[in-house]
């Protein structure tokens, strides 16, 4: 089971970065595809989602780093464990 | 631990923190449901500027600012402790919902108003991001060992009953005064805003009275509280690991299921299906009486099994039914599948004056109604406004009968048509049924959500550990489901298919809830974790 842990750990890395760039690709076509009464608004609609989605995804990057490195082998039982 | 908590106190903790966390959640969703009526009188599409400030106001309020007001406040929990800062949330909540049904429309004090109503509705989603964690976390930290998820189930309740009481107080003005009386400058959609200040007086009361969590009380006086919860939460690789599986193994599928069985599954029966306005509340409102007391089943079971494969079954549930009840939903309203009652037809003229175009004088509108009557008890109207275009330009209008047909030069190929399906009674319940299906799978992913993160995360730490993993997945992942799915309904239209595939905007819930399930099925543990003082 680690070593499934572990292997899925690169797929999550390999799949932020393309995340990040279908979602920037969509915004590029969708702004470039509106209106110029709409254009400022599909504008502020991508930039939110793509400001909140970056966190995020760096946060699956790293999500499946540390599962490549083995961080979920054992789960804390205690919050000792996860406080030491 | 907290064995010695009796009943009737335990019944009283969650009482008073699921009465404010429900009238946090009925604030919450009257905005949303009015926002028809609130664009019209706050942020006019012909106002430019208005329509982004009214774009910022649905997307911040739910993507930014409640992720934000979950580190604010679970901070704020975690250091002064969680009853004063979840009273704090009420009173901002409640005020701001107040504050909203008093601003005078934009006809009135133009530029004013969108702007401080945007302000309002940033408050709302401050609040809200600071109220949940410090509900669930309070009643987990009363609730015996054992008992855990069953306690907590009746927070997760208050999201579910919030709709609930919100779409009914709606209905019930708006059906007590009429559409036009509902949606003028000062008229009934301002009263559900108003009566929010009356809910959230008694439960501030309510609240007052409540004393500290037992566990932060002891970890305050033995000096042992965060001085730094973020640093402590998001800065120690021990819990941020823990964060992040929360966040992409748990509560990332949770609020696609939550969304999709609550949210998208009334935008799809209104604007796909073409339900008439009261039916679709009425298929969600009974859909969602009869569904949740799930909600404490699931709690309850998952204090016997543990908490893991109760949520992952009800997003496998979700991830393989939801294309099948989907397309159910358009085969029990597709016309083609019933027997009209042939002889039984009514047409009505709507405007026995055609309406001139604004502009081009030459144009004229004549709206008709058509009554189309099954034998299954089903009333579709199909209201149709055919464009006539004049050879000679018309500046009083005229009944229809002095329009003769040498005065016409040609009228549009394609009428304009609006259709509103009243169910009869066996495709009602049927529909209630696959919306009653989707809510138990949100009861499955929700109920036992709260006793699983408070088991997650340290006492110290507890407020804002799990605050921040929640509302990302329930304000992004969640609130983005109504948005992406149209999106993507939009990538599958095509001149030779212009309506697209209406179905493939499940592609996101079903995508994301995918991903979840693995990475809960691979990497949680299904352990529950007795001790939750440490």
């Amino acid at each position: 089971m680690n070593t499934i842990k572990k292997l899925l750990g690169y797929v999550w890395m390999l799949m932020s970065p393309a995340i990040i760039l279908f979602l920037v690709y969509q915004a590029y076509t969708k702004i470039g595809a509106a209106s110029e009464a709409a254009k400022a608004n599909t504008i502020l609609q991508w930039v939110i989602i793509l400001l909140i989605f970056l966190p995020i995804t760096i946060g699956f990057f790293i999500f499946g780093k540390y599962a490549a490195q083995n961080e979920y082998g054992h789960l804390p039982e205690s919050s000792k464990e996860i406080m030491d | 631990m907290n064995a010695s908590n009796p009943p009737s106190k335990i019944s009283f903790v969650i009482g008073a923190s699921s009465v404010g966390t429900l009238i946090e959640w009925y604030d919450f969703y009257i905005f949303g449901m009015l926002a028809t009526i609130l664009s019209k009188q706050f942020f006019p599409a012909d106002a430019g500027t208005a329509a982004l400030l009214s774009t910022l106001a649905i997307f911040a309020a739910g993507f930014i600012v409640r992720p934000f007001g979950a580190l604010v406040f679970g901070r704020l929990g975690d250091l002064i402790g969680r009853k004063h800062t979840f009273l704090l949330t009420l009173v901002i909540m409640g005020g701001s919902t107040f504050a909203i049904g008093l601003v005078p429309g934009y006809a009135t004090i133009g530029w004013m108003a969108p702007i401080v109503v945007l302000i309002l509705r940033l408050l709302q989603g401050l609040a809200l991001g600071g109220e949940y964690g410090g509900a669930a976390t309070y009643v987990a930290e009363h609730a015996p060992a054992g008992q855990r998820g069953f306690w907590t189930s009746w927070i997760q309740t208050t999201a579910t009953l919030g709709l609930f009481l919100a779409l009914g107080v709606i209905i019930l003005i708006r059906s007590s005064q009429g559409v036009d009386q509902f949606s003028a400058e000062w008229g009934g959609w301002r009263y559900p805003f108003w009566i929010s200040i009356l809910l959230v007086g008694v439960s501030v009361l309510i609240r007052m009275r409540m004393s500290e969590s037992p566990m932060f009380s002891k970890l305050k006086s033995e000096g042992k509280t965060s001085t730094n919860p973020l640093k402590e939460s998001f800065g120690h690789k021990a819990n941020f690991k823990m964060v992040l599986l929360a966040l992409f193994g748990a509560v990332m599928g949770q609020g696609v299921v939550w969304y999709t069985g609550q949210f998208y599954a009334q935008s799809f029966i209104e604007t796909v299906c073409k339900i008439e306005f009261v039916q679709s509340r009425n298929i969600m409102l009974i859909a969602i009486l009869m569904a949740t007391p799930c909600f404490v089943l699931f709690g309850w079971l998952s204090d016997k099994v543990g908490r893991k494969w109760i949520m992952l079954t009800g997003m496998l549930l979700a991830v393989i039914t939801y294309r099948p009840i989907y397309k159910e939903f358009i085969h029990i309203t597709d016309a083609s599948k019933r027997t009209q009652i042939v002889d039984y037809q009514l047409t009505t003229y709507l405007t026995a004056i055609p309406i001139i175009d604004a502009v081009d004088k030459t144009k004229l509108y004549i709206k008709k109604q058509e009554d189309t009557f099954y034998k299954d008890g089903s009333i579709f109207k199909y209201t149709k406004t055919d464009t006539l275009f004049l050879k000679d330009s018309l500046y009083a209008p005229r009944p229809l009968t002095l329009i003769n047909p040498g005065m016409i030069q040609y009228q549009s190929s394609k009428p304009f048509v609006q259709i509103e399906k009243t169910l009869g009674n066996a495709a009602f319940w049927k529909m209630i049924w696959l919306v009653f299906i989707q809510i138990v799978y949100v009861t499955m992913v929700y109920g036992p959500i709260a006793a699983f993160l408070v088991e997650m995360f340290p006492t110290k730490i507890r407020y804002t550990s799990m605050s921040l993993p929640y509302h990302i997945g329930n304000g992004v992942f969640g609130g983005l489901v109504p948005f992406l799915g149209t999106l993507i309904v939009e990538f599958t239209k095509t001149s030779a298919n212009p309506a697209g595939d209406v179905l493939a905007g499940l592609w996101y819930p079903i995508g994301v809830a995918t991903v979840c399930l693995v990475i809960g099925a691979i990497y949680l543990s299904n352990k529950i974790d007795k001790n939750v003082i440490d």
